[in-house]
């Protein structure tokens, strides 16, 4: 399942940084930050549990980029 | 700006203004580090908290760490040896200033591109029982009548009822005439009513029209990532933990070396220029310039009625090597008009009669034609069975006699003796109770701006133009002899055309793409199979919306050229953001590890090639010239 997300991020390498991290995350398949249009699309893995996947996508970002925010 | 925006500015403006009066006093020694350091703090405290969270969350190679690493030795240099404590504060204060233009800029044509595409209606005037109330669009039923008065958008997709107008579709089409609408016209969502109050009877709910399919789809192109934004990913990946060891290795092997040699480590020279090197570690300017180039592109394209589905495809458009046409409604106008009859044995009209009868059904334009040409209301009582032959025609049953009307294949089929001919033109031949007799001509008119469309295709580079179509050999040839192409194939079935293009893939060398342009009439197979589907008039048709990768909003093949060379603008000022900027940080990382560079032209580099590389970037909007 896929699901798009509204994000605020400062920089073109934190959002990079951002997908990284996201896609490192249990129960992400997959994952593309849009610097441009600030949307973060999520592919989750088969049987996860959004809110708590989401959960620890923002986690992970977090740590990479402090001044981030995903809207969930 | 937003409040974060002003106060970075705020932040910027004050450090910047101390800055300048200690550069008079001239303070010395400790003093001047204290001094110094208020401006210092005042600017880089942000980015000296994030480098704590970074080291707290284990993030070695953070920006903000990094920077920080490199200014607070600035200081510790400027105690140590030079007492220059300028550099240190300055470092910080561009780079800062830097990150604000980012932000800014980024900010700025976000909104402006947005603001091109904005096309979203707030509100509809739903009339119910006479009165007219302002509802959200999204509440508006299939059915409802809605009134539009001058100088407002139109909400939602549905058929004229009353009143006459002008009306601008630029924001759908890129034509800036306006065009006039009356009673029973189609009208789409996105347009401009200008003169006229209209009243339309909505046909669509809004989330399924015109205007909310496009927004959809240009809000979400540039998330297909292009294969320059992923290598620009990649390589962000790799610099930076590549220039920092690099800067340990400048700082520990040549005084190491020089040590040995001479006796004397020189450490402070070569851990100052290890820090300059720390300074250039910062891909943003790199990492920036890439997507903007590509979203600026992409909302440079819409603007002229083009809708590209992603970054990804515009890259692909800007290598189109071989253009394939689909012939009916791409290349030619699509409108179809009788202009022979030759009957073995009824009356010419007659023989129109079972024709038009056979095809009343049917949607096809040929069928539209026969009954245009027929003129008469069709007594649709008489037709019975029917039976569609793809790519060949109809078998009907009409006034209790087989009629088969379609192409030489649906006579071959059922194994009819006729006489072939071969005039110019789409032939149909007919065929009552498995007796020939006689045929039709319709012709199609090629579109005026086709001719010109093919030659401005091979002014862009386009190598190859070639035309599909189902329609007979001599149709073909005229249309591809008059239009100059390279080649066609004629006589195709839909399923066909997918062949070929298989085929005319196979042939074509790997680095370069194929452009498939079609109306969406049955042709989505070939849309989706060719490198790019262009999809073109493609206004109010869902499945070529769908199936296509470039959607043109009307139907003048000029666009074509347009598209390709609008991608090509926005590539090479990729591939020049790329180069520039790549080239301009080695050779500052050169020029540092000599000593030629000093942290000063470090960051002047840093920040000057994020603003030229931004400014170069946004270029890709503008389409005028092109």
């Amino acid at each position: 399942m896929k699901k798009t997300y509204k994000i605020e991020v400062d920089c073109a390498n934190c959002a990079n940084k951002m997908e990284e991290a996201a896609k490192k995350t249990n129960g992400v398949k997959d994952c593309v930050v849009n610097y441009m249009t600030l949307k973060m699309t999520v592919e989750f893995a088969e049987g996860a549990d959004i809110t708590a996947v989401m959960n620890d996508v923002l986690a992970n970002c977090k740590k990479v980029e402090d001044d981030c925010e995903i809207y969930f | 700006m937003n409040k974060k925006q002003k106060k970075a500015l705020g932040r910027i403006i004050i450090s910047s203004i101390l800055v300048v009066a200690l550069t008079f006093i001239k303070p010395t020694g400790l003093l001047g580090l204290a001094l110094y350091l208020i401006p210092y703090l005042i600017v880089g405290y942000e980015t000296l908290r994030k480098a704590i969270k970074g080291i707290m969350n284990r993030q070695p190679l953070d920006e903000c760490l990094l920077m920080s690493i490199a200014t607070i030795g600035a200081f510790l240099m400027a105690i140590l040896k030079t007492n220059d404590f300028v550099e240190g504060v300055a470092v910080m204060l561009f780079y800062q200033v830097g990150e604000f233009f980012e932000s800014y800029a980024v900010g700025k044509s976000r909104r402006n591109i947005s603001e091109l595409m904005d096309i979203r209606p707030d509100y509809a005037n739903l009339e119910n029982d006479g009165k007219i109330t302002a509802v959200d669009p999204d509440e508006v039923a299939i059915g409802s009548i809605i009134v539009v008065n001058p100088g407002e958008k139109v909400p939602i997709d549905g058929v004229i009822i009353e009143g006459e107008s002008a009306i601008d579709t630029a924001a759908l089409t890129g034509e800036s005439v306006p065009r006039t609408v009356r009673v029973s016209d189609e009208i789409y969502s996105g347009s401009i009513n200008l003169s006229g109050i209209i009243k339309i009877r909505t046909t669509k709910e809004f989330g399924e029209s015109t205007a909310s399919r496009i927004l959809d789809l240009v809000e979400n192109a540039s998330s297909r990532k292009s294969k320059s934004e992923d290598f620009i990913a990649k390589f962000a990946r790799i610099y930076t933990p590549a220039v920092v060891y690099s800067a340990i290795a400048l700082a520990i092997v040549p005084p190491a070396i020089s040590y040995l040699l001479k006796g004397n480590s020189e450490i402070l020279t070569w851990c100052y220029r290890a820090l300059t090197f720390l300074v250039i570690s910062c891909p943003c300017a790199l990492v920036i310039s890439i997507p903007l180039s590509f979203f600026a592109g992409l909302g440079g394209a819409s603007k002229e009625g083009v809708l590209i589905k992603g970054s990804n495809y515009l890259e692909a458009l800007a290598k189109t090597d071989i253009v394939v046409f689909d012939k009916t409604g791409t290349l030619t106008k699509g409108v179809f008009a009788v202009t022979k009859i030759k009957s073995e044995h009824l009356s010419p009209q007659e023989l129109l009669k079972y024709a038009a009868i056979a095809e009343s059904a049917s949607s096809h334009p040929i069928a539209k034609s026969l009954k245009e040409a027929y003129g008469k209301q069709i007594d649709t009582s008489l037709l019975g069975g029917l039976e569609e032959r793809a790519g060949k025609g109809i078998v009907a049953m009409v006034d209790n006699r087989e009629v088969a009307v379609g192409n030489a294949k649906l006579l071959d089929s059922l194994d009819i003796a006729y006489e072939r001919c071969d005039e110019a033109g789409t032939l149909i031949y007919l065929a009552i109770d498995r007796k020939y007799e006689g045929y039709i001509v319709i012709s199609d008119i090629i579109k005026d701006s086709s001719k010109k469309a093919i030659a401005k295709l091979k002014d862009n580079g386009v190598r190859k133009c070639i035309m599909l179509t189902g329609d007979n050999e001599a149709v073909a040839k005229n249309v591809a002899d008059e239009l100059r192409l390279d080649g066609y194939y004629a006589e195709l079935l839909p399923a066909d055309k997918v062949d070929r293009l298989e085929e005319i893939i196979a042939k074509k060398n790997d680095n370069n793409t194929l452009a498939f342009v079609g109306d969406g009439m049955n042709d989505a197979p070939v849309l989706a199979r060719a490198d790019i589907g262009i999809a073109m008039g493609a206004i109010g048709s869902d499945a070529a919306i769908e199936a296509a990768d470039v959607v043109l909003m009307d139907d003048d093949p000029m666009k074509i050229s347009r598209a390709i060379a609008i991608a090509r603008k926005c590539l090479l000022i990729v591939y020049e953001n790329i180069i520039f900027a790549i080239g301009v940080k080695l050779l500052c990382l050169l020029l540092g590890a000599l000593g030629i560079a000093n942290m000063w032209t470090a960051i002047f580099a840093d920040v000057g090639v994020m603003i030229i590389a931004v400014l170069n970037a946004i270029r890709a909007l503008n389409t005028k010239r092109l």
